[in-house]
């Protein structure tokens, strides 16, 4: 895994805003020639790690830990969006295919299975568009909900978009189910939900989040007030089939 | 540097440039709806160069502009229409009376309007949008790049329309439904890349456009709601149809089979079918055994459907009947135990596409050994290296090479590698087209491919872990890509990947001169790089880079070549809202946008995405909140 990678050479990753991954931690680079490129021009507004810090953090990231102590939120391997520069559909397929294939042979590409991507659709209420985002590209369901908001507050409705935009809240959402996170996009409250293999639509929140990626085929972004009488959530689904 | 599957191959890389109906002079003068005037003038001190008078030109001028456009008329290629209208008024007349194809570019370099009133007799558009790099998710959906302004004004300027290509916009179910009603002549329709339309689309389509010839769908994002599929290819008609191609692979929704069937069996025509993956093996067989004169064929799932049982001798029967096949896609499931049914048509084939097809090198192999007149090859990595060497012991008459990653993720093992470069390199010395990615490169596998494949029109590397140097010396790979300037001196197009330097940007800038399209992604170390690309590249015309440390001081130097290209991407580099400002305000033709997530980001001085492009009608008058025209 990562053969190519050396400890000198710490790769510069950015944090593109869209896409969905969101305004994450970078590491600093290093190139072997012993120039400093990006660090000493760049002036972006993003969290720049020291040479340092980006080494350690790069070697926990290996191990699929962040468990830096001096940033906030520890942060994931950013994955650059679009790239490699292979289009959705493809990425999406080989899941597909290899879904079809472990029907007959065992499965020797788990790993592959587990890297591929997991596009799916989003739809807002009110959105005169949907748009995509790949599931694997998050880890939280935070990450996704604010990777959400990000993308659909650019819909705006109030045009006031010089103020802060919609933050996470996690409310209590009395549904007969529990917490449920809901967002606020533009002062509005919306809650996010998903249909999943069955065809049912639940509740984003309930499942662990690789239980949910695996399982989530499209997402919807509903307005708060409509979400009474929603399916009962994933739990509750699992006990009624015992 | 994005390397990425291209769509329809070889028909888009022949696609000319147009030039000069684009020219400067054009521009200053202000009205290039009447074109500029060049330094001949017609022998008859005719009416070249003065601005336009009303009295009607004398009986023998009327007479000479109605042979010229019978002799105008055989001319074909963009490239001479466009210089021809270039002599003189009278020949820039006729030339627009009997231009029958327009080709556009940029459906933001000129509006429908303008276009509609200097060719009036066209019967065939081919139309592109958004930029390359939209399709890896840099562009915000909503951008723009809509079919809908175009067809307004064609439904009435061109009554007689017969074919239409999109590649890269936006096209609703009631455009397609506008375009069905709105042209009785209508015939081809091709969408490459586009997205917006869904099943609903197509059936109209179906029912109204009764001299459909092709229908051809290729990497479209084909969006139904679950509950509003419709069977559109039940809505053919019943009487026998003008079907040439039907391509739907990227319409992921069930196929009525049966009526799949029949209108296959009613297509007397049909040379080109491409079906989804919802089609199985014994349905494939059957669509054989009604269309044995197929040229092309893509094949579906290729897997055998549930109950259904099938063994290779019966496939294999339907494809010795299939005399005619040379063009095999699909295999999107496939069951490579049923592979070797294609044995009984390999010899024939021109063109294989394997890239769905999760096989190993030994499941390869047999099959590919018999390919021997193949000139277009698509596959997945992994077959391997050794896949590859059997490719390249087999298939010497190789034009176009394209391996596909199984796992696109920066962290993958990666199966093929320079071995398999090298191997390909000694063994299909005839190479014009080479997409690869990979994992692990040297400088000297891509310098051994500089020297064995002098033909080299393409070459699209992607390592697709970041930064990563040569495995074995650990040095950057300026040295391998600038072998493949110095040495292979028909390129036009080239992706790089992997460690990079600003020398090798020197490199591209110095031999490079007839590369038209670059793309760059995580190189370089500072402008300079930016500045020997803009400044030595004199015929580049499509300029797309990303997360690379160029700024404004790059930005800038390229100034006195923008007009000449199609446009120019940048993002996640090192921009700033004044050094754009600055193109935009010394460049007035030119359309520069900055594309923000968020409406939000566009007030920040950081530029994170830079689009810009010549354009002769100033900001468009259709962006999104996102975009900010400088």
């Amino acid at each position: 895994m990562a053969s190519g990678l050396m400890l000198e050479e710490t790769e510069l990753r950015l944090g593109l805003p869209g896409g969905g991954a969101g305004e994450l931690a970078e590491v600093a680079v290093i190139r072997s020639s012993g120039k400093r490129g990006f660090l000493e021009t760049i002036d972006l507004k993003l969290k720049l790690q020291t040479p340092v810090e980006s080494k350690e953090s790069e070697s926990a990231e290996q191990g699929n830990k962040a468990t830096d102590p001096h940033e906030k939120p520890p942060a994931p391997k950013a994955q650059a969006v679009g790239w490699p520069p292979v289009r959705s559909f493809r990425k999406n397929i080989l899941n597909v295919q290899q879904q079809s294939e472990s029907k007959n042979k065992e499965e020797q590409s788990d790993k592959a299975a587990a890297a591929a991507a997991a596009f799916v659709k989003v739809s807002m209420d009110g959105a005169p568009y949907l748009r995509k985002v790949d599931l694997k590209t998050y880890k939280s369901y935070q990450e996704l909900s604010t990777a959400l908001q990000k993308m659909f507050s650019s819909f705006a409705t109030s045009g006031n978009y010089g103020s802060e935009e919609g933050v996470l809240r996690v409310r209590d959402f009395m549904n007969g189910a529990g917490k449920v996170t809901a967002l606020v996009i533009n002062g509005s409250e919306y809650v996010t939900t998903y249909e999943d293999k069955d065809g049912d639509w639940m509740l984003v929140g309930d499942v662990p989040w690789e239980m949910f990626v695996d399982s989530c085929k499209r997402l919807r972004v509903m307005k708060g007030s409509e979400v009474v009488g929603l399916a009962p959530t994933a739990m509750e689904k699992r006990k009624n089939r015992g | 540097m994005a390397r990425v599957e291209e769509t329809g191959g070889d028909r888009e890389e022949n696609k000319e440039e147009e030039t000069s109906w684009w020219s400067p002079e054009a521009v200053e003068g202000g009205r290039v709806g009447e074109g500029p005037s060049r330094g001949s003038r017609g022998g008859r001190g005719g009416d070249g160069g003065r601005p336009d008078t009303p009295p009607p030109p004398p009986y023998s001028d009327q007479v000479l502009e109605n042979v010229l456009e019978n002799v105008l008329q055989f001319l074909v290629c963009r490239r001479d229409r466009n210089a021809a209208s270039l002599v003189c008024r009278s020949w820039y007349r006729a030339e627009a009376q009997t231009r029958r194809e327009l080709s556009v570019g940029n459906c933001y370099a000129v509006s429908p309007a303008r276009v509609v009133r200097r060719f009036r007799c066209a019967r065939a558009l081919v139309l592109k949008g958004r930029p390359r790099f939209a399709d890896f998710n840099l562009f915000p959906l909503g951008w723009g790049a809509r079919f809908s302004p175009w067809l307004a004004a064609m439904a009435t300027a061109y009554p007689w329309l017969e074919r239409v290509c999109l590649k890269r916009m936006t096209v609703s179910d009631s455009d397609l439904a506008f375009l069905a009603r709105s042209f009785p002549s209508f015939r081809d329709l091709t969408l490459i890349c586009c997205d917006g339309f869904g099943t609903a689309g197509l059936a109209v389509i179906a029912v109204l456009c009764r001299n459909l010839r092709i229908l051809d769908l290729i990497e479209n994002d084909v969006e139904d709601e679950e509950e509003e599929v419709i069977d559109w290819i039940s809505r053919f008609p019943e009487t026998t149809t003008s079907l040439e191609s039907l391509s739907f692979e990227c319409v992921n929704c069930p196929v009525n089979f049966s009526a799949l069937e029949a209108l296959v069996a009613r297509s007397p025509s049909l040379r080109r079918l491409r079906v989804n993956q919802n089609v199985s093996l014994g349905q494939l067989r059957r669509l054989m055994a009604r269309a044995p004169h197929l040229t092309h064929l893509g094949t579906g799932s290729f897997r055998p459907g549930i109950a259904e049982d099938l063994n290779v001798a019966d496939l294999e029967q339907a494809f010795v009947s299939s005399k005619s096949l040379i063009c095999l896609s699909g295999f999107r499931e496939v069951a490579p135990e049923h592979l070797p049914a294609i044995l009984p048509v390999c010899a024939n084939l021109v063109s294989l596409n394997l890239s769905y097809a999760v096989i190993t090198a030994e499941q390869l192999k047999p099959v590919i050994l018999k390919c021997n007149n193949l000139r277009t090859f698509w596959v997945l990595d992994t077959v391997g290296d050794e896949g590859l060497l059997a490719v390249a012991k087999a298939c010497k008459n190789l034009h176009e090479l394209r391996v596909f990653p199984f796992e696109a993720t920066e962290d993958s093992e990666g199966s093929v590698s320079d071995v398999g470069l090298v191997a390909i390199s000694n063994g299909c010395r005839k190479l014009q087209s080479i997409l690869f990615f990979c994992q692990r490169m040297t400088n000297s596998a891509v310098v051994a491919m500089s020297k064995n494949c002098q033909d080299l029109v393409v070459f699209r590397l992607c390592i697709m872990g970041r930064h990563r140097p040569d495995h074995i010396t650990r040095e950057p790979m300026d040295e391998g890509f600038g072998a493949i300037v110095m040495n292979c001196k028909k390129l036009t197009r080239l992706a790089v990947s992997g460690l990079l330097t600003d020398k090798v940007f020197k490199y591209i800038a110095t031999h490079g001169k007839s590369i038209r399209t670059l793309s760059v992604a995580f190189a370089g170390d500072s402008d300079l790089s930016l500045k020997y690309v803009l400044e030595g590249c004199h015929s580049l015309q499509k300029l797309e880079i990303r997360d690379s440390p160029f700024g404004d001081v790059g930005l800038l130097s390229g100034i006195h070549h923008y007009y000449n290209m199609r446009f120019l991407w940048m993002s996640s580099c090192m921009l700033t809202l004044s050094g754009c400002k600055e193109v935009a305000q010394k460049m007035p033709n030119l359309v520069v946008e900055v594309i923000g997530d968020r409406p939000k980001d566009l007030d920040s001085d950081t530029v994170e995405k830079l689009y810009l492009y010549r354009s002769l009608e100033g900001p468009r008058d259709d962006v999104p909140l996102f975009v900010n025209i400088l």
